[in-house]
């Protein structure tokens, strides 16, 4: 089959050995916005370790953990989401929908086992919505999660009005914050490990997580590939909404409360954390291992904020100044650098 | 094709008088709806219950809506160009805070000062998201997410837990909202004015058009020679500075301000643009709609009490209406495109 | 400006300009002079720097080193605007409209008329835009949205626009890609017409018939040099050809003649509502059919429909005797078909990908082992393919963008040979890529099909279809009106066909 040319070409062979200039390995690593992610996570611990009392303890760092496990979880398929180029807002909401379909069947008498799954099964339907209205009908996602964002959490408040169910037995609240054993780690952390690797294997790893960065830069290029976008965008959103309201079941025991109002705002603290991760808005571009970076560091400093005692204020500030920070620091060297070498090439 | 000259007749015919009014019509008819479906609501209402369309609620309605037509008028410039501002929640905040610190301060400032001083303070604010969108070239969405955490930071840092209640400030800053021409309130009028000013600039102005063709197309909008930064940078300050002004009359109106003001409220800001009509990414739409959008969203919230329907529902029906509202328009357009090429559509 | 003494400096002139992007040295030290009431034909392969140079003079980017010079006195062009302000009016290869604007403000963006109180006159703009369309001999609605319009329509919203200036210095890039014989010539004395006003026009173009019968010189670079300029009538195709390319060219069409084999595609009553209707054919193995026709015509949307990009509403398409499901691209390659699309930037290539990965997009599944993705065999599936096309290119993990347009398409044809396909759809092959490369593409295509492909090749250049194709199926307005055996198929009897005429013969 192998269809050869015959014809000499009229200059150069087709792969010239490295150039000198070329960059090692390492040094691309280096350069990779995951790494100095990473890096500012590094430093950060190593001061709030240095400089705050009680931070380093384990008794702190499973408190630390336990209060970005909702943000870590929801974090893994709003990554995939956002290199795909779109974005669901309405993951808050959905937690919060859950945590109040949860406290109803509860007061019902559903047993909790049956409850749980029920509302996973709640959650693939409420980002299945999101996913065919953008799918299908063909809607900007920004637009729709903005609007099933009030509308999940308004039929969250048609569900439980703003009450609260807080009689779990605390066989379940107790056990969602229990730590492994022999350890101050509590079991979310593995469970956000397993699943940060699923998700990171998916979309480094796979001819799935290809075509998802493929998406992202160019869908249409990407449906003349063979690629079924659209299928691809609906199970996301699935995938999205499903791990929402597992973090809305891990949620409402967490703090042993059912409320419509779980986790409000919470989807724009998502989305800070993957874009400090550096993933990019317009999709095509990011690595989860930057994701998880950025929702560590962002909880680190509210953590060793708060330990030393620092008003709350400050946290806005920082994860404010950080999250624009990231993003022109490295935009403005890209620029410096594009004006001494390669800006764009002719056509 | 190549150098052969087809015989074809010797004015061809592309897109006749059909295509106008399409192109006309869908822009009237989005706007046209949303008046439709406020209208409705109003009557619908009012059937069920004619306290709704008394004096005293019409003027609380027309209040309660003036703060979201404020704001949903700068978003719409913004949203025009192709981005968004999600900080103007926390903008307004400040500013209100801001325009109460200044009356404790300085009690001897003249009110016009202190408003102005306000609205200032968003002025500020936009023109630091501007100047990171523009120049630094960083994308709104993640700039303005940015500066949301970072305004609404130092409003908590400069507030340090007070709060300034009503006997702080004049009482007649806070009987701003009682005065009334024709039976509506001064607020509103300046909203009124404000709407129809930015309507006004973006339909007839050179620089105002510029603006849908920087959000239609950057990159063509900068080959035919417009200033793409400065068009971009602009709305971001209008949008600031409307965001002041709304925290200025937010103090005037509810007198109780804490650092917490305005929590929230930027994506009910996008909804009401988008509801209106003005497309999420740039290029067309109306403050008009916007304005309308903002009256629908006010609207649905006063009468669902009044149509005895359970208030917990008010937020599931906003978030029914967005859906329905882009859904809406991206019918219209399907539909438009549908007739303008003779049935031909290459898919998305 | 109509009667200047011919002794005066032409309106616009490049001085030994030179202009870099990093280490690509896309312009050097190249002079032009554009002269009143003069056509200037630009020549060159793609990569030679014509797109940059036309850049330069729009003010788009500006030269590091030599000048331009406008009447005679040096100018700096800081922004488009300048340009603009200086008399240079510039038809871009790609249409740059506001989809969302009417089409009159699309033309008088930022100069619209104005009234009192600096405010748009609407009525002003409208007329001013039926006035232009009616020396276009065209019409277009001022009123409607650009979007929706189809691409030759335009680009006559570009030439409207460029009119409009009343500009000194038109420069035309490509402009007649998209459009039809009729919409040429009308353009063309648009052109002669702006030259005997006294305006210098700049007339780039791939199409030598066009340039020696619109231009009265001709400046021909290559590889960012300028290498001539002669006046038209001294000089003939070949001899451009030799110096655009740098070396002799040999014959551009290769076909040889190959063995029929069994039908491998099958199309039959393949109909979607206001596009294409009852469009049916056959193509067989070790055959090159060629889908001719007008831009328009709904070549593009039938084979888009074939490999599934598309619904279609009535028909049925065949694989190898097996019937195809719709609206499945995936299903499509599964069968074996693969398609090179018309717009290599928008839906051939992932730009800022790598070449590594866009030539391995198309096998992922193929390429992964239990489920996960190999580096190593991805980068050797890259390398035989990038060795066997001849792909000149640094590293093939650089971003594929950085290729030149010719070497883009071996990246795609890369990445479609690399399915094993038996049926190969080629949409305009050689569309905006130099003659050189265009050459090995015609070669490659001929090659395959004496391999046993079989081949449908969309085809807007009449000798590329003449040249390559067994049989040429030619389409008007949606439907196929003619179909002609290698023998039989002319210019005149493609043309008659694709302007509506069915055959008698």
């Amino acid at each position: 089959m192998a269809p050869d040319v015959t014809t000499p070409p009229a200059g150069g062979t087709a792969l010239p050995p490295r150039p000198a200039g070329q960059r090692s390995v390492l040094q691309r690593v280096l350069a990779t916005r995951e790494s100095s992610v990473i890096g500012a996570l590094l430093v950060s611990i190593l001061a709030a370790s240095l400089l705050v009392d009680g931070f380093a303890s384990g008794r702190n760092s499973g408190f630390l953990i336990l209060d970005i496990a909702a943000i870590a979880l929801i974090a893994l398929p709003m990554t995939l989401v956002i290199v795909t180029g779109e974005i669901d807002l309405s993951v808050a909401s959905t937690l919060g929908l859950t945590s109040a379909v949860m406290g109803q069947l509860w007061v019902i008498g559903l047993p909790l086992e049956t409850i749980a799954v029920l509302c996973l099964v709640l959650g693939a339907l409420l980002g299945a919505v999101n996913g065919l209205l953008v799918t299908v009908a063909g809607l900007p996602s920004l637009a729709v999660t903005i609007g099933t964002m009030a509308m999940y959490r308004g039929l969250a408040y048609v569900i439980l009005g703003d009450q609260a169910v807080a009689d779990f037995p605390f066989s379940w609240t107790g056990g969602a914050t229990a730590r492994l054993s022999g350890t101050p780690i509590p079991w979310i952390a593995l469970l956000i490990i397993v699943l940060a690797v699923v998700f990171g294997l998916l979309l480094h790893a796979t001819p799935f997580g290809r075509s998802l960065y493929a998406i992202g830069s160019n869908d249409e290029a990407a449906r003349f590939s063979g690629i079924p976008v659209l299928r691809t965008k609906l199970v996301l959103f699935i995938a999205s909404g499903t791990v929402a309201s597992l973090a809305g079941v891990f949620w409402t025991l967490q703090y042993g409360s059912a409320r419509a109002d779980n986790a409000f705002g919470l989807e724009l603290s998502v989305v800070a954390a993957v874009l400090l991760g550096g993933v990019s808005i317009f999709g095509g571009k990011g690595a989860l291992l930057g994701v998880l970076g950025g929702v560590l560091l962002l909880g680190t400093i509210r953590n060793a904020l708060q330990l030393a005692d620092v008003s709350s204020d400050m946290l806005s500030i920082v994860t404010g100044t950080l999250l624009v920070v990231s993003v022109v620091l490295p935009n403005a060297i890209e620029r410096v650098r594009a004006r001494r070498r390669t800006a764009e090439p002719p056509s | 094709m190549t150098g052969v000259s087809a015989t074809q007749a010797p004015v061809a015919e592309h897109g006749g008088n059909g295509a106008v009014r399409t192109g006309r019509r869908i822009r009237q008819v989005r706007e046209l709806g949303i008046l439709l479906a406020l209208v409705l609501l109003v009557a619908i209402t009012t059937l069920t219950n004619p306290n709704f369309l008394s004096s005293q609620s019409v003027r609380d309605l027309l209040l309660g809506a003036t703060l979201l037509t404020i704001l949903a008028v700068g978003q719409s410039m913004v949203i025009i160009t192709r981005n968004v501002d999600l900080s103007v929640g926390s903008t307004l905040g400040l500013s209100a805070f801001a325009t109460g610190t200044l009356f404790v301060s300085l009690p001897a400032l003249p009110i016009p000062v202190v408003a102005l001083a306000g609205v200032l303070v968003g002025t500020v604010c936009g023109a630091v998201n501007g100047a990171l969108v523009a120049a630094a070239r960083v994308p709104a969405l993640v700039v303005t997410l940015g500066t949301l955490y970072a305004f609404r930071g130092i409003g908590h840092w400069w507030a340090a837990g007070e709060q300034i209640n009503a006997a702080d400030m004049p009482d007649t800053f806070l009987g701003l909202g009682r005065v009334a021409v024709l039976n509506i309130p001064a607020p509103a009028l300046i909203a009124l004015a404000v709407v129809l000013t930015a309507g006004w600039y973006l339909g007839s102005y050179r620089s105002g058009r510029e603006l849908y063709a920087v959000g239609s197309d950057p990159q063509a909008a900068r080959l035919v020679g417009i200033p793409v930064d400065r068009r971009v940078f602009f709305p971001f300050v209008v949008n600031g500075s409307l965001a002041g002004l709304a925290g200025v009359l937010y103090a005037a109106r509810f007198g109780t301000l804490d650092a917490t003001v305005g929590t929230g409220l930027e994506l009910e800001v996008v909804a009401a643009a988008v509801v209106g009509g003005v497309a999420i990414f740039g290029g067309s739409g109306t403050v008009y709609g916007a304005a309308l959008g903002a009256m629908l969203l006010t609207t649905i919230g006063a009468a669902l009490p009044m149509l005895r329907v359970d208030p917990f529902w008010q937020q599931a029906v906003v978030g029914l209406l967005i859906i329905v509202a882009i859904g809406l328009d991206r019918l219209l357009v399907l539909r438009a495109a549908r007739r303008l090429r003779g049935g031909e559509s290459r898919g998305a | 400006m109509t009667d200047r003494p011919p002794a005066a400096p032409p309106p616009l002139s490049l001085v030994g300009v030179a202009k870099s992007f990093g280490m690509v040295n896309a312009l050097q030290g190249v002079s032009l002079e554009l002269r009143a009431g003069e056509i200037h034909a630009l020549c060159g392969e793609n990569g030679a720097g014509k797109s940059t140079l036309v850049k330069t003079i729009a003010g788009v980017h500006r030269p590091d080193e030599g000048r331009i010079e406008v009447d005679g006195a040096p100018t700096e062009f800081a922004s488009p605007a300048d340009a603009q302000r200086a008399g240079v009016a510039v038809i871009y290869q790609e249409p740059t409209l506001f989809p969302d604007l009417s089409v009159a403000e699309n033309i008088f963006m930022g100069r619209q008329p104005l009234s009192r109180g600096r405010r748009i006159d609407r009525t002003a703009m409208y007329a001013a835009t039926d006035r232009l369309f009616a020396r276009l001999g065209v019409r277009i609605a001022p009123e409607r949205p650009a979007r929706g319009l189809s691409i030759a329509d335009q680009q006559l919203v570009e030439i409207a626009k460029a009119m409009s200036f009343d500009a000194r210095v038109l420069i035309m890039d490509e402009p007649t890609a998209a459009l039809s014989g009729t919409e040429v010539e009308r353009l063309f004395s648009v052109a002669r017409s702006l030259r005997d006003q006294g305006a210098a026009v700049l007339f780039i173009s791939h199409r030598f018939d066009e340039v020696f019968a619109l231009c009265d010189r001709i400046t021909v670079m290559r590889d960012g040099r300028y290498i001539s300029t002669d006046p038209v009538a001294e000089l003939t195709v070949d001899t451009v050809v030799r110096r655009m390319v740098g070396r002799e060219v040999n014959t551009l069409f290769p076909k040889q003649d190959t063995e029929r084999g069994e039908v491998l595609l099958e199309v039959d009553g393949l109909t979607r509502a206001g596009v294409f209707s009852d469009v049916g054919f056959d193509v067989r193995a070790g055959e090159i059919v060629a889908l001719a026709g007008l831009v328009g015509a709904g070549r593009s949307e039938v084979v888009r429909a074939v490999f599934g990009i598309d619904r279609y509403d009535f028909g049925t398409v065949r694989v190898a005797g097996a019937a195809l499901p719709q609206g499945r691209p995936a299903a499509a390659m599964a069968a074996g078909i693969a398609l090179v699309p018309e717009d290599r930037r928008q839906q051939g290539l992932v730009m800022e990908m790598s070449i590594e990965r866009n030539a391995t997009l198309t096998r992922r599944s193929a390429l992964s082992r239990f489920g996960l993705l190999s580096r190593r065999s991805e980068e050797k599936a890259a390398e035989v393919w990038a060795d066997r096309l001849q792909l000149k290119a640094g590293h093939l993990t650089d971003a594929v963008s950085t290729l030149s347009g010719g070497n883009q398409q071996k990246v795609v044809l890369a990445k479609w040979l690399a399915t094993r396909p038996r049926v190969l759809i080629v949409d305009e092959p050689t569309r905006g890529i130099d003659v050189g490369t265009k050459a090995e593409v015609h070669r490659l295509l001929s090659h395959l099909a004496g391999e046993g492909l079989a081949v449908l090749m969309v085809s807007s250049e009449l000798p590329e279809v003449l040249g390559m194709a067994d049989r040429v199926l030619v389409m008007h307005e949606g439907r196929i009106t003619a179909e002609l055996p290698r023998g039989e198929a002319t210019e005149e009897s493609v043309m008659y066909a694709a302007t509506g005429h069915k055959e008698v013969a």
